[in-house]
């Protein structure tokens, strides 16, 4: 734990707390009454709006969030675990009593765009406000539209259990200080249509950045890590970096092939799974063609990357990445290939793939330790799957055959050690 | 259902032949950049029982289980409905177990259904488990609890849902022959802590809650011990008169 990273942060911590209680007062702020709100109920109910609402949300995956296991869709009603502690995830149907029943169009915009709660009161960053924030006005009322044109479910929230001083909402003045700079999308004049509805959907309600990019100690990401991959808190996954260029995350994969995985779930590169497999089946896939390209040509934008420096092996690679051939020959072979090719439409080549490459291990052992299915989506609505080996393998093997298929052919990567192995054994599943 | 999906799948993927004569590898490795990859490269059946390799690897390639170890249960034979029910309570977290929730995530109804289906269909003949030695009596206890229940306690008789010779009922009712014990055991302890659990009126739960601990070893003792009938099939559906009402075999409101 790199607590030092954060100790320095303390002073201005609380200095912001201060701050924060003497310019926001007692929260500061009054819902606006649905009779007070400049758009009346009947603009609500057009079925247009509605129904543009519906796409946008599916494009934000709200429901992804909003969801609990087998509970009513939007209806909340679950936790979100945060190093801070956990986060009730609200009730969005308009339920008057626990959802968003009294909310006006203006509460809305509030919380999406100013991350402020109907109350004034100061929202936790897991409603990822940092990226809601450019949406505009006119998607976010579409996508209040819907929202209100949904059966109310009644559904109380869940209670929160964070630690001090995170519990202390106005301690968010200081974190927002850091990381949350409010604003639509400003399109640029220098750059195509295509370009910037691409770059509108990622930065803004696709939210890609949210999980494809490093957090630090304090839950932010630093304004110039922009995509470029890091590890999803708790979860214990890694978002590749999605830049195709140089020592990207995506380097090789064409327009196309970024189409193609978040339209199926599988690529001529690789294939989603782990979060971004729920992420495929529940909201991309229902992305249009159109809005899909313009995502691609977006990511095909970002800048190339410093090269990755790999650490100094402390111990003997070879050993290892030898006995992972010899597991690689037993279990994987059959399906990912000699040469680790895969086999095109079915099983992801693991030759190339960022996610077996990228510079923690975790995807590769982690898919090893739990295989599972693709993305079921429309396009590939029988998918194949991969066995688990958890229950076959040994800590020591699984380290062997994910070392070597992240050595072997052009992968260059880290070797993964056994008691990384272990302690992924154990992460829970959501 | 299933016509529709592998119509669908040759639009949508393209996998190999089956078995590829040695014209269509070599016919294949021209297509490919480089001949002796596509000479390595794996040839996939278009299966069911390939695709559901994240299922069989576990529970049998025709969902035999793992009698010697008991951890993983027989799927060969269950009723279909059963199976596809017992996917959608993992997705929906009634039961509760990490892989198999992990595994059934995000697969849909008609998925769901098919393989349900696939695991129905297979026929292969049951293995033993090893069953704990237990004294004379509890074993008596176990099969008092089988076959009559214990009506002072309102336990119905496990084959009165069961089926007579506890080989289930269509098209919900599981089968109890040839469970291992440990399995047994765990999944009436499961249904005490929450851990499983079904549709509402939720009668396993019902009856779980009304065993003790030594009714829980009796009656896993019991059912793991039993030979095996002539026709393991399960009865036909209306067969039985259920003693409880449960939601699982459609009835609604609460529990009795």
């Amino acid at each position: 734990m790199k607590m030092w990273r954060w100790w320095w942060l303390l002073p201005v911590v609380l200095l912001a707390v201060l701050l924060g209680w003497m310019l926001l007062g007692d929260g500061g702020g009054t819902p606006t009454p649905r009779a007070a709100s400049k758009v009346s109920a009947a603009a609500l109910r057009s079925p247009e709006l509605v129904a543009k609402g519906e796409y946008l949300a599916l494009v934000g995956d709200c429901a992804g969030c909003h969801t609990a296991q087998g509970g009513a869709r939007f209806a909340g009603g679950r936790s979100l675990a945060t190093p801070f502690g956990d986060i009730p995830v609200p009730n969005i149907t308009p339920d008057r009593e626990t959802g968003l029943g009294d909310w006006s169009f203006e509460d809305f915009w509030q919380a999406l765009h100013a991350g402020k709660g109907r109350h004034g009161e100061l929202l936790y960053p897991a409603f990822s406000y940092t990226s809601y924030t450019k949406v505009t006005h006119d998607d976010a009322l579409a996508i209040f539209a819907y929202l209100q044109s949904l059966p109310p479910v009644h559904q109380p929230a869940t209670a929160p259990s964070l630690a001090f001083p995170y519990s202390v909402r106005k301690s968010l003045a200081a974190w927002r200080a850091l990381y949350f700079r409010e604003g639509e999308y400003r399109p640029d004049p220098a750059q195509s249509a295509q370009w910037n509805r691409g770059a509108y959907l990622v930065q803004g309600l696709g939210h890609c950045n949210e999980c494809h990019a490093a957090r630090d100690s304090l839950g932010g990401t630093a304004g110039d890590r922009h995509l470029t991959g890091g590890q999803i808190p708790m979860q214990n996954w890694y978002a590749p970096d999605l830049s195709t260029g140089q020592n990207g995350g995506l380097q090789g994969w064409s327009e196309q092939d970024i189409v193609d995985l978040l339209k199926t779930g599988q690529s001529a590169k690789g294939a989603a799974f782990g979060p971004m497999a729920s992420v495929v089946a529940a909201s991309t896939q229902h992305v249009n063609d159109d809005d899909l390209r313009a995502i691609a040509t977006y990511l095909h934008s970002l800048p190339p990357r410093a090269p990755v420096v790999l650490d100094t092996q402390l111990f003997n690679a070879k050993a290892i990445v030898q006995q992972g051939e010899k597991v690689y020959g037993r279990h994987c072979v059959a399906c990912h290939g000699k040469n680790g090719e895969g086999v095109a439409g079915v099983y992801p080549p693991l030759d190339g793939n960022s996610s077996v490459t990228e510079p923690t291990g975790i995807n590769a052992t982690r898919m090893i330790l739990l295989g599972g299915f693709a993305p079921l989506t429309a396009a590939n609505p029988r998918p194949y799957s991969m066995p688990p080996f958890a229950q076959q393998l040994s800590d020591s093997e699984v380290s062997a055959v994910a070392s070597y298929i992240r050595r072997t052919w052009t992968n260059q990567a880290s070797v993964v050690r056994p008691e990384d192995v272990s302690r992924y054994r154990h992460t829970p599943i959501d | 259902m299933a016509r529709a999906y592998n119509r669908t799948m040759i639009t949508s993927a393209s996998p190999l032949p089956a078995k590829p004569s040695v014209a269509a590898v070599f016919a294949l490795a021209m297509l490919c950049s480089g001949a002796s990859r596509a000479a390595d490269a794996p040839s996939v059946p278009d299966t069911l029982q390939q695709r559901i390799a994240a299922c069989t690897t576990c529970h049998g390639e025709h969902g035999e289980g793992t009698p010697g170890s008991g951890y993983f249960p027989r799927l060969a034979g269950k009723p279909a409905a059963y199976l596809a029910r017992q996917m959608q309570d993992f997705q929906n977290g009634l039961r509760k177990y990490a892989p198999m929730e992990y595994t059934v995530r995000q697969l849909s109804p008609a998925y769901m259904r098919e393989i349900a289906e696939y695991f129905a269909s297979q026929q292969v003949p049951y293995g033993r488990s090893p069953v704990p030695a237990v004294p004379a009596a509890t074993l008596q206890r176990g099969e008092e609890l089988v076959g009559k229940g214990d009506p002072a306690r309102k336990i119905p008789a496990c084959a009165s849902c069961h089926g007579d010779q506890l080989t289930g009922v269509e098209p919900s009712t599981p089968g109890l022959v040839g469970l291992p014990y440990d399995y047994i055991s765990a999944q009436l302890g499961s249904w005490r802590t929450h851990t499983r659990a079904t549709v509402a009126p939720d009668c396993m739960a019902l009856v779980a809650a009304r065993l003790g601990d030594s009714d829980i070893t009796a009656v896993a003792a019991a059912l793991a011990s039993r030979q095996l009938p002539a026709d393991t099939h399960a009865q036909p559906a209306g067969s039985v008169t259920p003693p409880l009402r449960c939601g699982v075999l459609g009835a609604t409101g609460d529990l009795p």
